[in-house]
């Protein structure tokens, strides 16, 4: 495995108050990096799914997991990375689109699979799901100047086939 | 069923959980709680002079009796100033909870009079923590507190109760037992790790053992004593697994790490299986990573994964408790009658016994100055060697490890981990607590004992006698010691212009004291002291200013790479070590 890999590692925890800064300490705690980080509750109530991409050599890594295991909110885990899964972020850009750029931005959009959700007549909003790097794309394919705003909701993910995480 | 208020739902749950002592202090956020505990006497309440060492004191008491220590205090201050006793548990895994008092639910979050987050403040020191918002939820929490600190891998855990909680009714339901989805330690060991390893084990040609706290935590010495002598292989302790295998044995080679024995360090180095259990790795023992154990294979037992390939990568790891896995691979090597190398064997043990006639603890004795070594040697005379003995950080701590020998577990109480000074003299009130007839001594030094020393009051109150052999050389003897060696002489800060007089400062707390000065009275003081077996005795030693503590590894360095007293000059440590100190 090569030195500082991206790993994207999913969270079944309790959802209680805290349990989401115990996760965020340990890694401001123990020096380790955080890409980003999406947290919300599940089907079922009393627990959340966190998504958080990370990045280490295979040790930094093999910490990582056995230290969010240790947490006593953590239920069950798994690194996205070592298995096929699927992963998405979702995007939302402003970007400028007024005359020329109006039609071009709307055909980039149509070909990287976005929505338009919002129109003025200088700008639109568009909506983006897919992987991070497949977002990066887009930002590169439009014109630096044209973007006003992006909000990204960071990387989340699921495990292609049968086997789910449950608790 | 009648209602209670949560603060008696508290004491009531404590009864259950067989609490026999409660360390604390009481304060605005904790009043309910302390007026429940007015009216019962079972669950005994330590009032201590400084929230610190209502956390050292308990952290003592478990440590001598394996029991959870238990801690109340108020809110604000109360929480801050127990966080350093909260995290010396922490770092040494002792089984403690911990009950704060907080401001009333509705003004959490308000700046409120002696308002801190006392579970934001805790987290990276506890195993875990709860903040209980609803008294229906106090009676399981409590439960839950006691179970997460003493399984697994043990750990303090603290609770924190705002008031209205304590004074809010509700029908009491102790729960007989609590599962935890999130949480279910591994405790036995996995049968194929197990075969492996011993195959590892007995295939070795110069073996080497090195256990740690962890089979004191376990309760674990009986299996590793067993298996040890099964084997015939040498074994060495860390400073917090002193006690796990007698000392006074043969094969027991002495302690290793930066002032370990020449022949333990040696042979970790130049070891060919490694044999690793409740132990993990920690900079003090394996020196500089990269030079650490060479030629070794390392088999791993702990109770905590995230201890396995933290610092060294190790070839078998086995998750599971001490006890559990060595009855499972003393059980192999019984049924199938396998055999080691006896013949590499004793070859690994002459060469052993070479380094062990280098005796790297012997020091110059002196009959004019009174040498530190010296009076711990007398101490274990003294008390035949049986004394539970707690000692501060610094120099003295290192001289109580190598020169009394413990021959049981829970008989060495230290911080190790966090190494916090003002620890000794609280724990060793706790550990007399838990063992009112066995004599209790507190190894010290000027520096540290200043750090705790309100607390002689508690021990007055309590009637908790014991001695404490306060190595008093007028300096901050260990720090000395690295600018002695690393920083040319130059002795910033740590040399104490003014000292109390300890004989009249115990005499001012009602206790007796002795000042020592002659190499010759040492003995004599000591047994005068131990005599007094319902007084507490601070033996004031005034020892040589100039001793070091040796052997010594240099940070940095490798375990062969030791410094013995007998060498003077002393190599200045590369730039890289000096990052590790």
């Amino acid at each position: 495995m090569n030195n500082n890999d991206r790993h994207l590692i999913s969270i079944l925890m309790e959802n209680e108050a805290g349990a989401l800064s115990r996760v965020a300490n340990l890694f401001s705690a123990r020096g380790y990096n955080i890409e980003s980080l999406t947290v919300a509750p599940t089907d079922d109530p009393t627990l959340s799914r966190l998504t958080l991409a990370t990045s280490g050599n295979e040790q930094i890594i093999e910490q990582i997991v056995k230290q969010l295991n240790k947490l006593i909110d953590v239920v069950k885990l798994i690194d996205l990375s070592e298995t096929e899964a699927i992963e998405r972020e979702l995007m939302l850009v402003k970007t400028k689109a007024s005359g020329e750029q109006r039609a071009e931005m709307m055909r980039l959009a149509e070909i990287f699979g976005g929505r338009i959700l919002d129109v003025t007549e200088a700008t639109y909003t568009i909506e983006l799901t897919g992987s991070g790097n497949k977002l990066d794309n887009f930002l590169r394919a439009v014109e630096k100047d044209a973007i006003l705003e992006v909000v990204r909701s960071g990387a989340t993910g699921i495990a292609r086939g049968q086997k789910a995480l449950r608790a | 069923m009648e209602p209670i208020t949560g603060a008696e739902i508290l004491v009531r749950c404590l009864k259950e959980e067989g609490v026999e002592y409660l360390f604390g202090y009481p304060g605005g956020a904790v009043l309910h709680i302390y007026d429940a505990l007015y009216n019962q006497d079972d669950v005994k309440h330590v009032l201590v002079r400084h929230e610190q060492a209502a956390a050292h004191a308990a952290d003592g008491y478990s440590r001598a009796c394996g029991k959870p220590g238990v801690v109340l205090v108020t809110s604000g201050p109360g929480v801050t100033n127990a966080v350093t006793g909260i995290a010396n548990a922490y770092m040494d895994s002792i089984p403690m909870v911990i009950i704060s008092g907080q401001v009333p639910t509705a003004l959490i979050g308000n700046d409120a009079f002696q308002e801190v987050d006392s579970v934001g403040i805790t987290r990276p020191c506890v195993k875990h923590n709860f903040l209980v918002k609803d008294v229906n939820k106090l009676a399981e929490t409590i439960k839950k507190a006691f179970y997460i600190a003493t399984t697994g891998r043990p750990g303090p855990v603290l609770v924190d109760l705002p008031k209205d909680v304590t004074i809010a009714k509700t029908e009491y339901h102790y729960p007989k037992k609590v599962k935890l989805r999130s949480y279910n330690p591994t405790v036995k060991g996995h049968a194929g790790q197990i075969r492996k390893a011993v195959d590892m084990i007995l295939s070795a040609k110069r073996p080497m053992i090195y256990t740690g706290g962890g089979v004191i935590l376990s309760e674990g010495s009986t299996e590793l004593v067993e298996l040890t002598q099964l084997l015939g292989y040498p074994i060495t302790n860390t400073l917090m697994g002193l006690g796990a295998y007698p000392a006074t044995d043969k094969q027991f080679i002495g302690m290793l790490g930066m002032h370990g024995t020449y022949e333990a360090n040696m042979a970790m180095h130049h070891c060919d299986v490694l044999i690793a259990i409740g132990a993990r790795f920690d900079d003090r023992v394996t020196g500089k990573i990269d030079k650490f154990c060479p030629t070794a294979r390392i088999v791993h037992v702990d109770i905590d994964p995230s201890s396995i390939s933290k610092n060294v990568k190790v070839d078998i790891p086995i998750v599971g408790s001490v006890p559990n896995v060595l009855r499972a691979m003393i059980n192999v090597i019984r049924d199938e009658k396998l055999r080691s190398d006896t013949e590499a064997l004793a070859r690994w043990w002459r060469q052993i016994e070479e380094w062990r006639a280098m005796k790297s603890l012997s020091y110059r004795p002196s009959d004019e100055v009174i040498k530190p070594q010296y009076v711990i040697e007398k101490l274990y005379r003294v008390t035949e060697g049986k004394a539970i003995i707690t000692s501060d950080v610094g120099q003295h701590q290192m001289w109580a490890a190598q020169y009394y020998h413990f021959d049981r577990p829970r008989q060495w109480i230290n911080s190790g981990g966090l190494g916090t000074m003002g620890f000794g003299l609280p724990a060793a009130m706790g550990a007399k607590l838990a063992f009112p007839d066995q004599d209790v001594a507190c190894v010290t030094g000027d520096g540290s004992i200043q750090m705790m020393l309100q607390e002689l009051a508690t021990m007055k109150q309590y009637h908790t006698p014991v001695k404490i052999v306060n190595l008093n050389n007028g300096y901050l003897g260990m720090v000395r010691q690295w600018q002695e060696f690393f920083y040319q002489k130059r002795y910033c800060m740590t040399y104490f212009e003014a000292l109390p007089d300890f004989v009249m400062l115990a005499e001012a707390y009602g206790h007796v004291g002795m000042r020592i000065e002659k190499p010759g009275d040492v003995e004599g003081a000591l047994r005068e002291a131990f005599a007094m077996k319902d007084r507490t005795v601070f033996l004031d030693f005034l020892t040589d200013q100039t001793e070091n503590v040796f052997p010594m590894i240099p940070s940095g360095g490798g375990q062969n790479e030791m410094l013995l007293a007998e060498r003077d000059e002393m190599v200045s440590t590369h730039d890289e070590g000096m990052v590790l100190l």
